[in-house]
């Protein structure tokens, strides 16, 4: 079971992580804004993530921690 | 088990890139490198002037701040002061290396300096806004080429990696990307090596990373990472320029 972990307030919202994902669950949240002003990337199915941690690879701000 | 997470080398700091920058990518790609390698504490940096001017403030290790294009001069008195303790790296961008660090780029790797290179090539100044750098392409529009880049007024683009390894001193040339996951593992294999190749004090090695703009290209930093693949790369051909060491040559 993967389990991803973000640093909301350092999203800069550019969405690499999402068109990086091979699962299509990710997304830039419609609602919320961080510290920042972004939309910060979520994940919308937890239990979907395979933990292949390629959003974390593409992630220019180390936004996100993967753990499996 | 943690498969990914932020690597000790890069410190808490929020970077100042803009959104999508794959600068961000490379500090961490050479952070990772140097928590692999055990070199954390007995890394010096040197930082440009660019977009990456205040990479200072991001990596843990040693940093210096060199005058514009100077990086390599002042790595390489770095080095030489105490070669068997320090591992030096550079960290410029095209408009600094390539720019008005030509001669400081083409001499230290000349010399075959033990010195670590990092090259980023987004084909554009960054920091000032957006004008023509040496490595725009032709027909590319900037701030000051509002026209595109015209070959006959302001003469072509300059390929680092080809043409350093023109000259018999550098050790290890290769050019990579960052625009994709695939991509990025590859870079990271390039960087470690370069960073290997000064442990075991083989000389000088410069990785060119071909890297997006989204700001100033005036596009999306998904739309930047697909231009890479489609304008970059057909005029910057990736791969090994020169590896002394294994033989090859291009």
């Amino acid at each position: 079971m993967a389990k991803l972990t973000f640093k909301t307030d350092n999203c800069k919202g550019c969405g690499l992580c999402v068109d990086a994902c091979p699962k299509n669950i990710l997304q830039l949240s419609p609602d919320k804004i961080n510290k920042k002003g972004h939309h910060p990337a979520e994940l919308t199915d937890e239990a979907a993530c395979i933990g292949c941690a390629s959003c974390a690879i593409m992630c220019p701000d180390c936004v996100i921690k993967v753990e499996r | 088990m943690v498969v990914f997470d932020k690597p000790h080398s890069l410190n808490e700091m929020s970077m100042h890139y803009c959104p999508g920058c794959t600068h961000g990518i490379i500090h961490r790609l050479v952070a990772e490198v140097m928590d692999e390698l055990g070199i954390e504490g007995r890394t010096i940096g040197v930082a440009p002037v660019g977009c990456s001017v205040m990479a200072y403030n991001y990596f843990n290790c040693d940093m210096i701040e060199a005058a514009h294009g100077r990086a390599p001069a002042v790595a390489t008195g770095v080095k030489r002061a105490d070669p068997e303790n320090h591992v030096v790296f550079t960290y410029q961008g095209d408009g600094d290396l390539a720019s008005i660090g030509m001669a400081e780029t083409v001499h230290a790797a000349a010399r075959n300096e033990n010195i670590t290179v990092i090259f980023v090539n987004n084909a554009i100044y960054g920091m000032t806004g957006g004008q023509m750098a040496p490595t725009s392409l032709p027909g590319q529009v900037t701030q000051t080429s509002p026209y595109g880049r015209d070959v006959n007024h302001c003469g072509y683009p300059i390929k680092v990696c080809e043409m350093l390894s023109q000259l018999d001193g550098p050790e290890y040339l290769e050019r990579v990307t960052v625009n994709s996951v695939k991509a990025v593992r590859n870079a990271k294999k390039a960087i470690k090596k370069a960073f290997q190749n000064q442990l075991d004090g083989k000389g000088f090695s410069l990785v060119e990373v071909v890297s997006s703009c989204p700001t100033n290209w005036g596009l999306t930093p998904q739309q930047a990472l697909k231009w890479i693949d489609e304008k970059m790369i057909p005029y910057y051909p990736l791969g090994v320029y020169k590896d002394r060491s294994a033989g090859e040559d291009k």
